[in-house]
């Protein structure tokens, strides 16, 4: 109470009484560093307003106009990416969609329900399970990748979906998220009436807690999405039959392709930016909802 | 009297079960190819007679042999180096812009702070490869808006692609990629800070300059070692982004990063042994680094307590 009442005088403090009606401009809005972050904005803004534009030149158009200069040839340079290979781009679309969509559910019931018995049950070894769980997050995935591609071979999954998948479900950071949440949002009085209800561990569980833990689970889930849609090296590593590739995969081998011939690269600037457009859709529907504090694990009590 | 016995073995049992799928996860994906890694970096092949039909090839121990090898190679010291060298450019170079708009968003009486927000977050959304790809088209000359307004002034042009302007080419991508998300763990930690804390210093006058120096900056620190402390990780680990480069120059060799390296080992020459060995190095050398600052960080706030 007495801090809101400071709060309300404290801005005349510095000011003498007949400035205070009317302060300068420069008072009311912070300059520097609205203009810093302005200048923030649009450095990150850049390359994406560029791909933009690009994507509507025709070849010729794009060595030969200026680059913010919209061109001529969006609607030619999408059937010709289309038309590519019989239309292999929105195949690699499709299984993006998939690897990050089946990926990342997978990802968050296994955080889910390991949350939850981390957080709620207390049992012999819970510690030593947890920080050996959290340890994976801190392992390099160049030391993980390149076995674990040789370990799939022999198992004659290498170069299918599951190679892709399964490397992927488990989420040191999603387990950690998950823990948090449930301790937060499933208080222990919940969990005991429903034990004196007899209802079943796995009831409680599934009827009682998942629901109450539904809002931080969503941030699990699109952060695993983004992170298996953005990933590289596992699919580099463990696929070679372009098929199955996924977005960012197929982009590169495009890319490379491109190098030596021009004319790809209006094909590849063009893929780039439909390979973004779900990404930033996605991004901008959730953030009215999608509590970025919930990102950094913040839980408000 | 039944019920209740299996009701306290269903809760004693449950947390057990409940971890299953993690464990067995774990076990596959994460503690049997680290084993396998190590088993590996031990071993090698040694061909008998003219290595013909099979059972010719056969894996023999090799002790320490593939980290010596390892440990001489011209190649993975100077793509260490080279990483090391990018590492000294991104991290100090992100973490700072990522603190300072932080602060500034954080600040009183700052305007168009959401648009702002959203938009310097907006590329951790895109893919490092589309990343490097998007950027790799804006240092070529003969697309970029940047060399068109140098020429139009008649300034020189850097070669973005080769020599030390790829270092810089590099950590922009990566800056560009990596300021956002590091931006909203520092800010989250500046908006539970309460309010009264600064409320004193604000009454003594002090300037915002010096709230977020003397204040807010000792506030969030642990929030900064974390940063700094995944970064460190994910900097040393910098694969994609010049393999994507490596299509628009030459100057990108396959060997560019330690990563790279371990890569053509495993799959451009099939020496998996040495690969593996490399990759132990590298996990080792990563591991050591980056707990070794965050030691550091920790003994410094012991001290600064202390005080």
């Amino acid at each position: 109470m007495s801090s809101l009442a400071v709060r309300k005088t404290a801005p005349a403090a510095g000011t003498t009484p007949g400035t205070a009606q009317g302060p300068p401009l420069r008072r009311r809005i912070a300059l520097v560093p609205t203009l810093a972050l302005l200048l923030g904005a649009i450095y990150c803004l850049l390359p994406v307003a560029w791909v933009l534009i690009a994507a509507t030149k025709s070849g010729s158009e794009l060595f030969s106009t200026f680059t913010f200069f919209p061109g001529t040839g969006f609607a030619d340079n999408l059937s010709d990416l289309s038309a590519y290979r019989d239309g292999v781009y929105w195949k690699w679309m499709g299984n993006s969609a998939l690897y990050a969509g089946v990926g990342a559910l997978l990802s968050t019931a296994v955080s889910a329900i390991s949350g939850y018995a981390l957080a709620i049950y207390r049992f012999k070894g819970r510690e030593t399970v947890f920080n050996v769980l959290m340890a994976g997050v801190l392992m390099p995935p160049v030391i993980l990748a390149i076995p674990q591609y040789l370990l799939l071979a022999k198992a004659d999954l290498a170069d299918t979906y599951w190679a892709v998948l399964l490397p992927l479900i488990l989420s040191p950071y999603g387990v950690y998220l998950s823990r948090i949440y449930a301790a937060a949002a499933v208080p222990s009085d919940v969990v005991e009436a429903g034990r004196m209800d007899g209802a079943s561990e796995w009831r409680i569980f599934t009827r009682v807690a998942l629901p109450m833990m539904v809002p931080g689970l969503v941030t699990v889930f699109l952060f695993q999405f983004v992170a298996v849609w953005n990933n590289f090296l596992l699919p580099y590593i463990m696929l070679s039959d372009d098929e199955k590739f996924p977005i960012t995969l197929g982009l590169f081998t495009l890319l490379e392709q491109g190098s030596n011939t021009p004319a790809l690269y209006t094909l590849v600037i063009t893929g780039a930016l439909l390979a973004v457009i779900p990404l930033i859709a996605l991004f901008l529907v959730i953030q009215r909802f999608w509590s970025l504090d919930l990102l950094s694990g913040a839980v408000k009590s | 009297m039944t019920t209740a016995r299996r009701k306290a073995y269903g809760v004693k049992g449950a947390p057990y079960a409940f971890l299953l799928p993690a464990t067995i996860l774990f076990a596959l994906f994460f503690a049997l190819p680290i084993g396998y890694a190590i088993w590996l970096s031990l071993h090698k092949v040694q061909v008998k007679g003219l290595g013909l039909g099979s059972g010719a090839r056969q894996e023999v121990w090799a002790g320490f042999e593939n980290y010596a090898d390892a440990l001489t190679d011209s190649e993975l010291l100077d793509g260490a180096l080279r990483v090391l060298g990018y590492g000294a450019i991104v991290v100090p170079v992100m973490l700072g812009l990522a603190l300072v708009f932080a602060l500034m968003l954080d600040s009183d009486k700052v305007r168009l702070a959401p648009f702002t927000r959203l938009a310097i977050f907006l590329p951790y959304a895109i893919p490092g490869v589309v990343a490097a790809l998007l950027w790799g088209f804006l240092y070529l000359p003969d697309v970029s808006p940047f060399y068109f307004v140098l020429e139009k002034l008649g300034l020189p042009q850097p070669d973005l692609l080769d020599g030390g302007g790829l270092y810089a080419a590099l950590s922009n991508i990566a800056v560009w990629g990596g300021t956002g998300f590091n931006m909203i763990v520092i800010y989250t930690s500046l908006q539970a800070i309460p309010t009264e804390v600064y409320e004193a210093a604000k009454l003594d006058g002090a300037t915002p300059l010096q709230i977020a120096l003397k204040i807010k900056i000792p506030m969030v620190a642990p929030s900064l070692v974390l940063t700094f402390f995944f970064s460190i990780i994910a900097t040393l680990q910098v694969f994609s982004e010049p393999t994507t480069l490596k299509p628009l120059t030459n100057s990108v060799s396959t060997t560019w990063s330690p990563l790279m390296k371990v890569h053509r080992d495993a799959f451009g020459e099939g020496d998996i042994y040495s690969a593996a060995a490399g990759a132990v190095i590298i996990a080792v050398a990563t591991l050591v680094l980056s707990f070794g600052f965050l030691r550091a960080a920790n003994s410094r706030n012991k001290q600064e307590a202390a005080r």
